[in-house]
């Protein structure tokens, strides 16, 4: 306990150790976080969901807050729901009429992308009637539409061609935001007042409306092609990505580790086997067979997690381990050990091991990025988990639908900060382990 | 994530007794026969682990099969007698055909044995012909295909490779011998950086550069059209080269200077450096000589570790930035299923690998006069 409140206190002394455990406290924080509140079923319910689940969403639209660092200020995307709103009924001789005003503030300098209005109308033969109307800041009253609503239906603003010639030939969604008598070619601010008069003819009948407004910036990570918010992914990455660079670099080091104990202490050929195969593997290109298990097995991340470990068992730090091991076994202590008469497992595990410690905690820390980076690398080449959102697959798709040709920076550039914080945070509390364990780069 | 074949001379102690004064060209010689052997022998067992690999799912079996009967119907449609067959007598025909067929190129043979034919292809590279990738020439051979991407790959990283190797050993130097300033301090805490792949930083590279400021291309080898002239063609390719030769260098110059630093702070602090600088020699020379010809080795084999990993690398960073090699080749025949493509990449990097890692040894016997080869250790 002492030991350990020593090495803290070690650790403690440098910044950048300091600064590498905050993030990587934050991030489990985050992934806590995320898995409580976003559950794994949930989590794929979402991202595996089309349009059904994301129909409130503009494609590919960069994250509200960009809105903070322009000067003219994007529309934000918002939807309407006539449920939160007080509606106006009054029977009529065979059914009822409904009217529902929808209010919204427009203070932003560019127009939406897009209007529409989905409808839900219960009714059992006649179809109820609606009449949409706009009231605008500068006093307009626009007439928007006339029709009558099946049990779902979708208006959209921008495709009406008798609307676009009420306003002059302007589309839609920026003609009902113009005042054409002022000059102006910004939208109108202020507030506007969408009227809908629904006329039922039958009794019971009823209609649902909600009204979206599909801006240039949603949510507080953007949406991708598929209108998904990459917030979602953004947030589940997190615990994949630590999950799967702890797992990896935990197995990979401690299987090592143990082979090169085992190597070491049985000598003869079972070392050089070991030291055989390590060779081998070396020049196994190793994402070549990734992707080939990938190709032709499975793409389930923890398959890929599992052939990672095997594949980096043998690796390269085995060399280093066994060098260490060939000091330590010509140790009296393990000679003593021998004389009370231990058998070669137990030496192995509780005499030889723990004297590489010190030396096998930097290096797994170390080792969680390269993982971490793996496991996007993979999600870059396709094939990354067929179900699970991660960083690696935001990338992916953002590079994959013309991100970078587009200027739709911020697609790439969040999971990418993200990765890089990850991978910083890891590697450089790492160093500093090193440094403090490994007492020849002390003070270098 | 590997390290190297490399005897860790060093770790072991050295407690063995002189040798007899070798010719050097007799001992290096010696060497690296010793070292081409074993590395032929790591290249054919890591390829035959490949061929297990590739072939468990049962993939190049069916592919074979389905060439061959894709052959027979081509035979089959070509032939007059064919036609003049009733629709069951020809199936029968062709069906006969086919097994006879599979049997000359070995499919009734289990796979324990057939699997040793196909290493032998593999490793000459003899992997027939692709479903539906073709070369930019337009030739279905495999073969074709990975030698016609070979030299783009290989312009990448030699050039990315030496630059490295040159720009981190002068950068170690110049910090070593600033041992503390500002520059040495950003520099190590850039280190960390290397965590990341290179075509991570490729990302960032293209959004900067390529789509941001419009300065440099955004991938790919030439522009299109490729310039007439040979002189514009070799700009071209210098233009796009930039980008990526950058990303590959920055995601470990800075890991690799750290480390060399390290290796010259302590070399450098040797009592017969000391006493070279007592002599009175210049700062040039006591460089050269007495700090780094004994890291040479170490460096080298660091070095090693760094191009596996590079390597190792290349399919995505190719990939990101359109780079018409091997790597992309690799990542395109996974789209399309290409089981001999895919093997057969695999054998060029196991064999680029290999090439690698026995250049390393030979610098390495050439600069470590105590690499010992037959000493019976």
């Amino acid at each position: 306990m002492e030991r350990f409140k020593q090495s803290v206190r070690e650790i403690a002394r440098y910044p950048s150790a300091i600064g590498g455990s905050l993030i990587i406290l934050f991030l489990i924080g985050l992934s806590v976080y995320t898995m409580t509140t976003i559950p794994y079923q949930e989590a794929i319910r979402l991202w595996r969901g089309g349009p059904d689940v994301w129909y409130h969403n503009p494609a590919t639209v960069p994250p509200t807050w960009v809105n903070y660092f322009r000067r003219d200020k994007l529309p934000e995307t918002f939807t309407i729901n006539s449920e939160n709103l007080e509606r106006d009924i009054q029977d009529t001789e065979d059914g009822r009429q409904i009217n529902i005003a929808m209010p919204f503030d427009y203070s932003f300098d560019s127009f939406p992308q897009e209007l529409t209005l989905y409808f839900h109308a219960q009714f059992l033969e006649k179809q109820p009637y609606v009449s949409i109307t706009l009231q605008t800041p500068d006093g307009r009253d626009i007439r928007i539409a006339d029709f009558s609503v099946d049990h779902t239906q979708t208006y959209i603003f921008s495709q009406d061609t008798r609307l676009t010639r009420r306003l002059k030939g302007l589309t839609p969604r920026e003609g009902i935001f113009l005042n054409l008598d002022s000059g102006s070619t910004t939208p109108v601010k202020g507030k506007y007042i969408l009227n809908l008069k629904v006329l039922t003819f039958e009794k019971d009948a009823d209609v649902r409306a909600e009204f979206v407004v599909y801006g240039q910036v949603a949510g507080w990570a953007g949406t991708d092609h598929q209108r998904r918010d990459i917030g979602v992914a953004l947030l589940w990455g997190t615990p994949i990505a630590l999950a799967f660079g702890l797992l990896a670099a935990l197995g990979a080091t401690v299987t090592t580790m143990f082979i090169a104990a085992v190597g070491v202490w049985y000598a003869g050929w079972v070392d050089g086997l070991i030291q055989r195969i390590t060779e081998v593997n070396l020049v196994l290109p190793f994402l070549s067979i990734l992707i080939m298990v990938g190709a032709f097995y499975s793409r389930s991340i923890w398959v890929i997690l599992g052939v990672t470990i095997l594949l980096g068992i043998f690796g390269g730090s085995i060399i280093t381990y066994r060098s260490v091991f060939l000091q330590v076994k010509e140790s009296p202590y393990i000679e003593a050990a021998r004389a009370y008469g231990a058998g070669s497992m137990r030496i192995i595990l509780f005499y030889l091991i723990p004297r590489v410690i010190p030396l096998l905690i930097p290096q797994m820390v170390t080792l969680i990025p390269t993982y971490v980076f793996l496991e996007a690398s993979l999600a870059v080449l396709g094939l990354g988990d067929p179900v699970l959102p991660t960083w690696g697959k935001v990338i992916t798709d953002a590079i994959a639908n013309g991100a970078l040709f587009q200027n739709q920076y911020y697609w790439v550039l969040e999971p990418a900060f993200l990765l890089m914080l990850t991978g910083l945070a890891f590697a450089m509390l790492g160093f500093v382990l090193d440094r403090i364990f490994n007492p020849r780069l002390r003070g270098v | 994530m590997a390290e190297l074949t490399l005897r860790p001379e060093s770790a072991v102690p050295e407690t063995l007794p002189r040798k007899k004064a070798q010719n050097p060209v007799v001992r290096v010689t010696r060497y690296v026969l010793a070292r081409v052997a074993t590395l032929l022998v790591t290249v054919i067992v890591g390829v035959y682990l490949t061929i297990l690999i590739a072939n468990m799912g049962g993939y190049v079996d069916q592919i074979q099969r389905a060439q061959i009967r894709e052959e027979i119907q081509q035979l089959a449609l070509n032939n007059a007698a064919f036609k003049q067959m009733s629709v069951e007598e020809r199936n029968q025909r062709m069906e006969e055909m086919a097994l006879l067929r599979e049997k000359r190129v070995g499919l009734d043979q289990p796979f324990a044995i057939r699997s040793f034919r196909f290493l032998s292809n593999a490793l000459t590279l003899n992997l027939g012909w692709t479903q539906n990738m073709t070369s930019d020439s337009g030739s279905k051979q495999v073969r074709n295909i990975m030698l016609e991407r070979l030299p783009a790959t290989l312009l990448l990283f030699a050039t990315s490779n030496v630059l490295l190797f040159f720009a981190s050993i002068y950068m170690a130097l110049t910090l070593s011998r600033r041992y503390g300033s500002t520059l040495d301090k950003i520099i190590v805490s850039l280190a960390p950086s290397g965590s990341a792949p290179s075509w991570f930083y490729g990302v960032f590279l293209i959004v900067i550069f390529a789509a941001a400021l419009r300065v440099l291309p955004y991938g790919g080898m030439v522009m299109a059209p490729p310039p007439e002239n040979r002189f514009d063609y070799f700009l071209s390719v210098m233009q796009h080269l930039i980008l990526p030769v950058t990303a590959i260098t920055l995601s470990t110059v800075f890991l690799n200077i750290y480390n060399w630093r390290t290796f010259f702070l302590i070399y450098s602090s040797e009592d017969y450096v000391d006493m070279a600088k007592a002599k009175g020699l210049n700062d040039r020379a006591l460089e050269r000589r007495y700090i780094l010809r004994p890291t040479l080795p170490n460096i080298i084999s660091t070095f090693a570790l760094t191009l596996i990993y590079l390597w190792q690398g290349a399919p995505i960073t190719e990939s990101v930035f359109n780079w018409p090699g091997l790597g992309s080749t690799i990542v395109h025949a996974i789209g399309l299923y290409e089981t001999p493509v895919i093997v057969g990449t695999t054998v060029i990097f196991a064999y680029l690998l290999a090439l690698t890692v026995f250049m390393l040894d030979l610098i390495y016997a050439i600069v470590d006069p105590r690499v010992k080869v037959g000493s019976g250790s």
